[in-house]
Parts: C-alpha cells; sequence; structure tokens
C-alpha cells in the first residue's frame, strides 16, 4: 500500500530556524530517505515554499483566485512523502523515523488511491 | 536538533505576538518585554518536560500576562510570588485564550509592535535597533556587532529610542482602513531600512551584518502572512529574496565588491529566487503597481538572465522609467542611466545623469557611474577626475577598492597608450 505522509508544521517556527539548524534537520532526514530508498520503498518528496507564496483557487462558478493556502490555520502543509508501507503501522514507523529527527508539528498518514508518476525529469 | 533549539526557535517565533499581545494588555514596552521574558524562562523550565503547547504564543502571552500581574500586585501588597504550579496549569485556560485570540486582533497586534519603532521622530538606525531589539528580539549584544558599534553605545541608543516612543504615546486604538494601510506603509519601508543597513555593508562587514538581511526577510514574510493579499508586501519580499540570493557572490574572497556582471551567477541562491518569482508573479496578477513591485521585477530581470549578456536592459530601462514617475529621485535616475548605457550607450547614459551633478555631489555612486561611462567613451582625464572624488566619498574600504581598480586600470591603458 502506498501511504502519504503529510508534513505540517506552525510556518512561523520553521521560518524562524537558522540556515545551519535547517540544514542540521535535512541532513537527518535524508539518512531516514536513504534508508527507505534502499528498501526501494521511497516515492516522490516535495518540499513547499512558504505558504506567502501560494494562491488559491476556490472552484466557484466562476473561480475566485484567492492569495495565499487554502486553509488559514496555524499548521501549514509544508511538504510530503509517498513511501510504500504494508500497512499502517509500517507507515506510523516511517513517520515515527522521520519525527525523531525533525521534531515538532504533525504528520497526516493517508493512504494513496492513485499516484501517477508523472513524467517531469528529475 | 536538540530541544532546546527547538524551544529557541519556537520561542523566537511567537516573539512578535506575544510581545505585540502584552503590549495591548499593559500599554508600557518595559513591561510587556519583561513579561514575555519571564514567560521564556518558565517555558525553557516546562516545556521540556511537558511538551511544547499546541500554541506556544498563546500560553507565552498567558504566562507572561499572568507572571506580570502577579508582579504588580506583589509590588503593591509584598506578598511572596504563586507557586510555580499555580500559574502552569494552563491546559483548559490556553484553550479558551486562544479562542479569544481571533486572527484580526493579532494582526493588529504584531503590526503596531512593528509600527511603534517606525515613529518618525527616530532616526533610520534607531528604528531599525529598535525593531531588532523589540520585535525580532535580538540581544543588544547581537544589534552592536551588526551596527559595528560598542554594547554600552547600542544600549544607550535603544533607550533612547523606547523613550521617544514612550513620550509619542503608543496608538492602542484599533486602526481603520487608511490608518492600517498607512501604517502597513511604514513599516514595509522600517524593513526596507533594516534590510539595506545589511545588504550596503562592505565585503569586510558583510558576513557580520548579513544577519540584518535574513532577519529582515522574515519580518517581510512575517508582514506577508498578516497581509496575504497586499501586492506591494509581495513585491517588497520578493525583492529582499532576490536582492539577497545574490549574497554569496557579491564578494570575492578579499572583501572587494564583484559587480553584476562578473558575479558567478552559480552561487546565487535558487531557492530564493524561486521564491521571489514567484512572489512577484503573484503580486503582478494585482494589476496595482507600486515601487516594491517594480523593484522586485528589475531584479527578476537580472535574477532570470543566465549569463550578464541574456538580461533584458531594454526592459530594465521601462521598469526604471516607471519608478522614476511613480518615485522620482536622482537615484533612480542614476540606476535608470546604467540600464541606458547598455541599450543606446554611454553617451545617451551620460547626457541623462549630467543634470544630477548637483543633487548628488556627495554620492559615491554618481562619481563612480559617471566614471565609469567616461572611460567607456574613452574620456580617461575626465574619468580619472570622477573616480577620484569616487574614492573620496566611498562609504567603506570595499566601494574604495573597486573604484581604484578602474583607475589602476585607466593608468594602465594611458601608459600603454603612451608607449
Amino acid at each position: 500500500m502506498l501511504y502519504a505522509i503529510l508534513c505540517y508544521h506552525d510556518e512561523d517556527a520553521v521560518g524562524s530556524w537558522s540556515k545551519e539548524q535547517d540544514a542540521a534537520v535535512m541532513t537527518k532526514l535524508a539518512v531516514v530517505q536513504d534508508k527507505l530508498t534502499r528498501q526501494g520503498r521511497l516515492g516522490p518528496v516535495a518540499r513547499l515554499l512558504p505558504t506567502t507564496s501560494a494562491t488559491t483557487l476556490r472552484k466557484d462558478d466562476p473561480p475566485v483566485v484567492i492569495d495565499g493556502p487554502f486553509a488559514e490555520t496555524k499548521e501549514q502543509l509544508l511538504g510530503f512523502y509517498i513511501v510504500d508501507c504494508p500497512n499502517l503501522d509500517g507507515a506510523l514507523d516511517v513517520a515515527r523515523d522521520l519525527a525523531a529527527v525533525n521534531p515538532g508539528g504533525a504528520y497526516e498518514i493517508r493512504p494513496v488511491g492513485l499516484l501517477n508518476p508523472g513524467s517531469l525529469p528529475t | 536538533m536538540t530541544d532546546t533549539a527547538w524551544i529557541d526557535a519556537a520561542l523566537t517565533s511567537a516573539r512578535p505576538q506575544a510581545v505585540g499581545a502584552l503590549l495591548r494588555y499593559f500599554r508600557d514596552l518595559d513591561t510587556a518585554e519583561e513579561a514575555f521574558q519571564n514567560a521564556c524562562l518558565r517555558a525553557l523550565k516546562n516545556w521540556p518536560q511537558n511538551g511544547p503547547p499546541r500554541d506556544p504564543a498563546a500560553w507565552l502571552i498567558m504566562v507572561g500576562r499572568n507572571v506580570a500581574i502577579d508582579d504588580i500586585r506583589r509590588n503593591r501588597k509584598q506578598q511572596p510570588l504563586p507557586e510555580d504550579a499555580a500559574i502552569s496549569d494552563l491546559d483548559d485556560a490556553e484553550e479558551r485564550l486562544a479562542e479569544r485570540l481571533d486572527g484580526s486582533q493579532y494582526r493588529d497586534d504584531i503590526l503596531r509592535l512593528l509600527f511603534i519603532c517606525c515613529h518618525p521622530g527616530l532616526p533610520a538606525t534607531q528604528q531599525i535597533a529598535l525593531a531588532l531589539r523589540i520585535v525580532s528580539g535580538l540581544t543588544v549584544k547581537q544589534i552592536a556587532r551588526a551596527f559595528i558599534v560598542s554594547e554600552a553605545a547600542m544600549e544607550q541608543r535603544i533607550t533612547r529610542a523606547k523613550a521617544s516612543v514612550a513620550d509619542a504615546g503608543l496608538p492602542f486604538e484599533t486602526p481603520g482602513a487608511v490608518e492600517r494601510s498607512e501604517r502597513l506603509a511604514a513599516v514595509a519601508a522600517m524593513i526596507y531600512l533594516v534590510f539595506n543597513e545589511g545588504y550596503s555593508a562592505g565585503g569586510d562587514t558583510a558576513d557580520i551584518r548579513k544577519p540584518l538581511c535574513e532577519e529582515a526577510i522574515r519580518l517581510a514574510r512575517l508582514l506577508l502572512r498578516l497581509f496575504q493579499s497586499e501586492p506591494e508586501i509581495m513585491g517588497l519580499t520578493a525583492l529582499l529574496l532576490l536582492q539577497h540570493a545574490r549574497a554569496a557572490a557579491r564578494f570575492d574572497a578579499g572583501g572587494a565588491v564583484i559587480l553584476l556582471d562578473d558575479q558567478d551567477r552559480s552561487l546565487w541562491n535558487q531557492k530564493m529566487i524561486a521564491e521571489g518569482l514567484a512572489l512577484i508573479d503573484k503580486a503582478m496578477r494585482h494589476r496595482q503597481s507600486g515601487p516594491y513591485q517594480i523593484q522586485a521585477a528589475i531584479a527578476a530581470l537580472h535574477a532570470r538572465a543566465a549569463r550578464p549578456e541574456d538580461t533584458d536592459w531594454t526592459q530594465i530601462d521601462l521598469l526604471y522609467g516607471a519608478l522614476e514617475v511613480m518615485q522620482p529621485s536622482p537615484v533612480v535616475t542614476l540606476n535608470r542611466a546604467v540600464a541606458v548605457s547598455k541599450v543606446r550607450g554611454a553617451e545617451a547614459a551620460l547626457d541623462m545623469i549630467e543634470p544630477l551633478a548637483s543633487r548628488l555631489s556627495n554620492y559615491f555612486h554618481f562619481f563612480g557611474v559617471r566614471g565609469a561611462f567616461l572611460m567607456q567613451l574613452g574620456r580617461s582625464d575626465e574619468a580619472r577626475i570622477a573616480f577620484d572624488r569616487a574614492i573620496a566619498l566611498a562609504n567603506t574600504s570595499a566601494e574604495a577598492a573597486h573604484i581604484r581598480m578602474h583607475l589602476d586600470r585607466l593608468m594602465r591603458d594611458s601608459a600603454g597608450a603612451g608607449k
């Protein structure tokens, strides 16, 4: 089963990390990702730019374009991982590994219904 | 990251909202800052044990308020402080407080906190120092280091700035729409000042002053999150990101200035450029142009050019033309002249800046640019005079060294011609 691990965190807090802190977290996360890659279980990973760069299209008729993210909440969607796990426990294990090196915020674990791997060069 | 580093980051990020709210309660800057400081001390004790609160800012406001009120009571009645446990039981209270903290109110809290630093009676350096102290929460030592002055001098500067702010009276009424947009403009200008203070540093001090640029970007993002649909705030944030993206390429190892044309573009920070371009894209959709957006659009054209010769100077000339109309200033015209020299040649550019001579007679860049145009036209003697004047007016040793390099080239060329 494919799971999406959606990363939510207070953007102000992440934005207050120094460059060194940010790099340290990314290095530790890379270790967790490398393990999954070696097992052939890691799909696409995305880190999104700050929500201040977000635009929302509300599908009204006609559609309305709004500046900012869809939801005005304290914790924002900042990125996601797609991982292959046998079951929810497996996905929770991955999320725990990620959380251990990147405290604060929350991971939402959602089974993936359809994944189109796309054709973007990486 | 260690636990304490995480807490530090949480405290830093909660600071503007928490100090802003505490200022609204206590109507006194020193009391608000002290209350926040006390709340932070409790957080450092409490959070490692109990885990981070759901809403750190609400927790800090609540605790800061309680501790300060207790202090006031104690001073009045000389009663002992309540036990820590009495104020640590915050779960329900935090929930209720978080509900009361509706978005628009804390938006005005943060704006007010930023706005009191922009008091027009304060000179620019004091505005910047005050903002870094009370909004960003940098220590006096850190700020003194960035300004390359002694800690005592900076302490005095901040104390004086705080006194002026207090004398002027803090604006506590909820601002109306016009007032809010005026405050927003003043705050945007102040954030730009913070950035410039770091950006205009010479190569010898650029590393020390870089935190000023980073802090300005953080403040701009904060402001943009509060005012998501303001194209000028998008423009300001984009401008700062696009300018700062070049930081690693602007000076050589010896601290000498590297001009845009000669910079190693692979050193430009592509992530910042991507964010800046995304923001200017968003801003343009509003079709409400403004000075920050135009400057960001100019920076974007530089950022988009993979090689110097790919730069769209015609478009840059047009954008500076628009900026001249919006914000007439000899400095803008001087910048435009650089674009004109690329599009129509040095002669046209020189004609354009001659009328500025009287107004820019003490401006380093005027003579640097003028000398460069004259040099391109082969008018070496006049170029040398302009460069000499530029060196006399240089603000940093890196600026002077850069002009000296031009002079050396002139000397070499004329020596070669004499042979």
